[in-house]
């Protein structure tokens, strides 16, 4: 039984921090399926989770916190997509400049609730399991349901993309805008679209963090996962299913920081906490070296602007 | 409204772009200021006018410049390359730990020689830092974006873990801090101020940029693989040796100012040494139109925000996150404007 609760353990702390990295990592893969490069994830998250702290705490509400954070990713979202879509400014400075932006704005907004703790989103019920075993129950309480949203999406997303006709025209978008343009499919209004969601994922990402993951506002809290769900994208090679994969193999290193030194093996915590960065690195590594199928799989329209002729 | 491109970009708007950029981000920060409940007049004239109105001030001005001026020309020499290096703010770290590491082993021990071994050492700890992102570009097409930003988390934690650990001052009542460099391990400073001679440097290093753009072959190459990398590679230029070279001046230019700042400002190894320069050295890239004379205007102006947004947080208890805000919709107005550059608005009636 002991064997069972920490395997079970590690398994549902890998699901829980693999969760931000999986909304707002669909969220990017929706856009860059669309053809659009938002390099601005960690400050739309930074945003998220800032206004999502601060609604939950004005109106005690965490579906009202929740949906703040949502409208907040998709409203820096919408200042991207006005930029690079309408405007035509290059998408990759315009990204940066979003993130820039949220870090600054986000700490402005968390300013008045800067490291104060707040009571976490109230797990899901387990009926049952009250009497068997208290141990058992407290691992599985740490499944709240915005970890259930996060692999629900994963499904979602999926289906959407490879199934639906919506997403079909999307990926049409991503390969060949001028082609989708010539078929008169509204390359803008998709591509808009499609970057709202992608905002709107990472402010959710931002608010899982502030709200369920680590119940509390702290400046800069997201520590480049963002950047992490970026990378995830590009390992996934652009499938839901994969991005998931390498969400809980991100969430597995994550948890491992803190394992260790239950394990007993004493090691600086500074070293430690680059795990997830070495990860990084180490998967971008492997999926890029073979530079053709990775260009094969990505949309073959990403980063480049398009440009309506009428 | 619609846009029609231009056939050649338009020079007046190249320049009047920044411009109008810098006026709007005034106006736009006046309306943050109402938002904010304190009187706009009083916040701007503490934003941009105050940090410059004595001569200490305008030292300050220059100290704040040298470490985002030598970060952005090695930012910018790489976006011309169309290589996108965001890593200097791990580049700096990485200078600053290599130099610092000079001055904490030679100890009080050593004469003039120590802080040239130590600047050494640390445009060496930057270069270092870039060309792990090079060769992993490179060797394995690893895209430098995401590996140099990985490495900007990867040098902080080990700055921290140093500070926290083997290079902690054993007297230092337990700070996570190194002990403070020996006087001849610190950078002299100018008139009574804390001005380095490193602001000179940086200045100067703005024409050499300069001309390695504009009139050596390196440059010339450079500017071809940003601009048409398939005539780079037509006119067979290697893609690796452009990677590596900016990247490496990048990394080189960033240690610079990452050792610069600790053997002089700061004068020890400390958990933050840096309030984001190397981010805010991607604004003063692009905002001085990634040309190295721009460059220095622009980071004029983005050193005038965080003495500004100091002065706001002593004066009127605003805090220092304005700064991030206050940059980020700068780059956003700049981005904003650019589309005059190469295009031109036609207003018609729906």
């Amino acid at each position: 039984m002991a064997d069972l609760v920490l395997i079970l353990s590690i398994l549902v702390a890998t699901m829980r921090a693999a969760t931000p990295l999986l909304f707002a990592g669909l969220g990017e893969l929706v856009a860059e399926r669309s053809g659009v490069l938002n390099l601005g994830v960690e400050g739309m998250m930074l945003v998220g989770a800032a206004v999502g702290f601060a609604a939950h705490a004005v109106t005690g509400s965490f579906v009202l916190g929740l949906l703040a954070a949502i409208l907040a990713g998709a409203v820096m979202a919408a200042l991207f997509a006005l930029l690079t879509l309408r405007l035509l400014a290059n998408q990759v400075a315009t990204g940066l400049a979003l993130t820039i932006f949220g870090v600054g704005l986000s700490a402005l907004i968390g300013l008045p609730w800067a490291g104060v703790p707040a009571t976490g989103l109230p797990a899901a019920l387990w009926p049952g399991l009250a009497h068997d075993s208290p141990a058992l129950q407290q691992v599985l309480l740490l499944l709240d349901p915005l970890v259930w949203l996060a692999f629900a999406a994963v499904v979602a997303v999926d289906r959407f993309l490879r199934r639906s006709r919506a997403g079909l025209t999307l990926r049409a978008v991503g390969e060949s805008a001028e082609v989708a343009h010539a078929l008169g499919t509204k390359v803008l209004r998709i591509r808009f679209l499609a970057v709202l969601f992608g905002g709107a994922m990472a402010g959710l990402a931002g608010a899982d963090l502030s709200l369920a993951y680590t119940p509390m506002w702290v400046e800069n809290m997201t520590a480049g996962r963002g950047w992490i769900a970026l990378a995830l994208v590009v390992f996934s090679t652009w499938k839901p299913w994969w991005l998931t994969a390498g969400a809980l193999l991100f969430g597995f290193v994550t948890i491992a920081q803190f394992q260790a030194e239950a394990f007993g093996l004493s090691f600086s915590p500074d070293l430690l906490a680059t795990l997830p960065y070495l990860a990084t690195i180490v998967v971008l590594v492997l999926i890029s070296r073979d530079a053709t199928r990775l260009r094969l799989a990505a949309p073959a329209a990403l980063g480049k602007p398009f440009r309506p002729s009428d | 409204m619609r846009l029609e491109k231009r056939e050649a970009p338009s020079a007046v708007m190249l320049w009047a772009a920044p411009l109008l950029a810098a006026a709007a981000s005034v106006v736009l920060a006046g309306l943050l200021f109402v938002v904010l409940r304190v009187n706009p007049l009083a916040a701007l004239r503490l934003l941009y006018l105050a940090p410059i109105a004595s001569a200490n001030g305008v030292a300050e001005l220059a100290l704040k410049m040298t470490p985002l001026l030598l970060c952005a020309l090695g930012i910018a020499i790489g976006v011309r390359a169309n290589v996108w290096n965001i890593g200097a703010e791990g580049q700096f770290t990485m200078g600053a730990i290599a130099g610092g590491g000079v001055a904490l082993t030679l100890g009080p021990a050593g004469g003039w020689y120590v802080l040239s071994l130590m600047l050494v050492a640390g445009i060496l700890g930057g270069m270092a830092w870039a060309a792990i992102a090079a060769s992993l570009r490179v060797g394995t097409n690893a895209h430098e974006i995401l590996t140099t930003l990985m490495l900007n988390y990867i040098a902080q934690n080990i700055l921290s873990w140093l500070v926290h650990g083997p290079w902690r001052d054993p007297q230092g009542f337990n700070f996570p801090q190194s002990k403070t460099f020996a006087s001849a391990a610190t950078l002299p400073s100018l008139w009574g101020t804390r001005l380095t001679p490193i602001f000179f440097v940086a200045l100067l290093a703005a024409p050499c940029a300069w001309v390695l753009l504009q009139r050596t072959t390196a440059g010339y190459r450079l500017r071809v693989a940003g601009l048409a990398p398939a005539a780079a590679r037509y006119a067979g230029f290697s893609a690796s040796s452009t990677v590596w070279l900016s990247l490496l001046i990048a990394g080189g230019l960033a240690g610079l100012a990452g050792i610069a700042e600790v053997a002089g400002p700061i004068g020890q190894l400390v958990p933050t040494i840096s309030p984001g320069y190397g981010y805010a050295a991607i604004i003063v890239a692009f905002l001085g139109r990634l040309e190295p004379f721009g460059i220095v205007v622009a980071s004029a102006l983005m050193a005038l925000l965080y003495l500004g947004a100091d002065g706001l947080q002593m004066h009127m208890q605003l805090p220092l996150s304005l700064t991030g805000t206050l940059q980020g919709m700068l780059l956003f107005l700049l981005l904003a404007g650019d589309v005059r550059v190469a295009n031109r608005v036609v207003w018609r009636r729906g």
